[in-house]
């Protein structure tokens, strides 16, 4: 195994962090190089800089880190290298969540009840994903769990969908689950960044518990771990930071299923040294699919929960086939 | 001299009995053999003295303290479990799996020199020093069985509770894992393991129990509790005793009449 030094690995993705958001910054539909940033107060492209595109980058930063994050700590917890907060319908709890807000209207006056319904979906999705699978926690009952999730959430957003009172709370509902970083605000990045925040703390005091769940539940509890307070805190720091990002972008896969694996031979496997990583990554992957599905000349701009899915989808594929593989 | 001891201790599991009231006290210095039928209930007794599973009756105690009324970093820290199934589900290298085995003293911070030290020590205490950074998924299983009983090791514990510790050891090394509980025990810990094997529970073994039917058949020395007789009872089958070179052995003449 070829690991990388751990203060290595995390001064290249800082680096990588640093460049694409100097990138992030400057790419649009108009391309404004960094020494125009500061060009002057009452300059559009300043104004194009600093309140629309820095926002987005913000964003993408904190929503890459806590999918990241929050991958890595699910398939930890799991030991299971399929799992992430998508696959196993924590996502779309929250966006179920979220829609459940939306389809009431009440946001126009309350729009603070976005996150909090995002929320309330995805720790009451990781809470149920954790009883349903129970104790015993093969691959499979998770699997299982999280379909009949995504199952629900779906059926529930789609009756959203089905009565929503008109075409435009539709079209809102559509456009907001597709994913993206486009439009967003510095109010986005003020509803999402103190949530994220305190759910990426919540999940980074899993570290040992998670490395000592390789050696299973039972070894894990003879070695001291709590598995109830872990249970708990994963829960509350998986569903809090989940139903955060989702409630400023919408929907994005793969982030928390790829990022893990990639970086999972670079720090020795071990579970609880991956978490701070895949963060970090999980940054970096958002942020460069959200410069290049601004430099692709389309006329719409393709939604970033749409390209991740693209790529995301072979990439899992191409994981099962080679699961199968060495399971044989 | 410290003891763990079960007083009428009782699980079920749904409507079926596993332990029916067990009371057995354990003094360290000792190697016991828990052996019995499948389904007797070793391992159940192994995980409940571990303090790993709530009994539905009755009580463990570590000294004078109820084995659940313990910080679980402190019970982790005086009492070591092998499981029996020895799950590793990430690919990672000996020497980090060893060192799992520090985590009842490390809370939340990393492994500090002395714990690489008793690392060390107890990858070389079992001989694994060879490939201890070689991925354990790659390694056979009796290379990743000597490398899990260096794990229970490095976490220094004054109890060491394993469950079936030679299944998948060539005799070889059964006899290596023997004379390493055995020199644990000089050094003042307590070794409980269970063992399908009679015959190494006759050669490894200070103190023998027998389990069936949820309760304790036969206790004693080896050439006491492995009678001819409680085999009959524990397993249904005839044995007949001869004394060999390297002590007594054990013949399954058959499944009993």
């Amino acid at each position: 195994m070829k690991t990388v030094s751990r203060p290595l690995l995390i001064g290249l993705l800082l680096a990588a962090l640093v460049l694409l958001s100097l990138a992030s910054l400057s790419a649009g539909k108009v391309w404004i190089p960094w020494n125009a940033w500061f060009a002057a107060a009452d300059d559009l492209r300043s104004i194009i800089v600093f309140e629309l595109r820095l926002p987005r980058t913000v964003l993408g930063i904190i929503v890459g880190a806590a999918l990241g994050l929050t991958g890595a700590a699910m398939q930890g917890y799991t030991r299971n290298p399929l799992a992430d907060p998508g696959i196993l319908g924590v996502s779309s709890m929250a966006a179920f969540g979220a829609v459940v807000t939306m389809y009431f209207g009440a946001l126009t006056t309350l729009p603070w009840l976005l996150p909090v319904g995002a929320m309330i979906g995805a720790v009451g999705g990781i809470a149920a994903l954790l009883a349903l699978s129970g104790a015993a926690s093969s691959i499979l009952t998770f699997v299982l769990a999280g379909m009949i999730l995504n199952t629900v959430a779906t059926a529930g957003v789609s009756l959203a969908l089905n009565l929503a009172p008109t075409p435009w709370a539709v079209n809102e509902i559509v456009n907001w689950l597709l994913g993206s970083l486009a439009d967003r605000s510095v109010d986005e990045v003020r509803m999402a960044l103190p949530f994220v925040l305190i759910g990426s703390v919540l999940v980074m005091m899993l570290a040992r518990p998670l490395d000592a769940l390789t050696l299973g539940e039972t070894g894990a509890r003879s070695l001291g771990i709590d598995l109830g307070r872990t249970r708990v805190l994963l829960a509350l720091g998986v569903g809090i930071s989940v139903g955060a990002s989702v409630a400023v972008t919408g929907v994005i896969g793969f982030v928390g299923l790829v990022t893990p694996h990639l970086l999972r031979p670079l720090v020795g496997a071990r579970p609880g040294a991956l978490l701070l990583p895949s963060a970090l990554a999980g940054a970096v992957i958002v942020l460069a699919a959200d410069v290049l599905v601004r430099l692709l000349p389309s006329v719409a701009e393709l939604k970033l929960g749409v390209a991740m899915a693209g790529v995301g989808a072979p990439f899992f594929l191409a994981l099962l086939i080679n699961v199968r593989r060495r399971a044989v | 001299m410290t003891r763990l001891s079960a007083t009428n201790l009782k699980v079920r599991f749904g409507d079926r009995t596993v332990l029916d009231g067990i009371t057995v006290v354990f003094d360290s210095h000792q190697v016991t053999a828990v052996v019995g039928a499948n389904g007797a209930g070793k391992s159940t007794l192994l995980t409940a003295l571990a303090g790993l599973r709530k009994p539905d009756g009755g009580q463990v105690h570590l000294e004078d303290a109820d084995i659940h009324g313990l910080a679980p970093r402190v019970r982790a820290q005086r009492v070591g479990f092998l499981p029996q199934i020895p799950e590793v589900a990430w690919p990672v290298d000996a020497r980090t799996l060893v060192g799992l085995g520090r985590t009842p003293y490390i809370g939340g911070r990393g492994l500090s020199q002395a714990d690489d030290e008793i690392v060390a020590r107890a990858l070389s205490t079992t001989g694994v020093d060879a490939f201890a950074d070689r991925n354990v998924l790659t390694l056979s299983g009796g290379e990743r069985g000597r490398v899990l009983i260096a794990r229970a090791l490095a976490g220094e514990p004054e109890w060491l509770l394993a469950d079936e510790p030679l299944t998948g050891l060539d005799p070889g090394y059964q006899l290596d894992v023997a004379s390493l509980f055995r020199r644990m025990t000089q050094d003042g810990c307590g070794v409980i393991v269970t063992l399908h094997d009679l015959h190494m529970a006759m050669r490894m073994a200070d103190r023998v129990l027998v389990l069936g039917e949820g309760r304790v058949l036969a206790d004693g020395s080896p050439e006491a509790a492995l009678s001819p007789d409680v085999l009959a009872r524990a397993y249904g089958v005839e044995a007949r005793f001869w004394d060999g070179n390297a002590g007594r052995v054990i013949e399954i003449v058959g499944r009993r009449a």
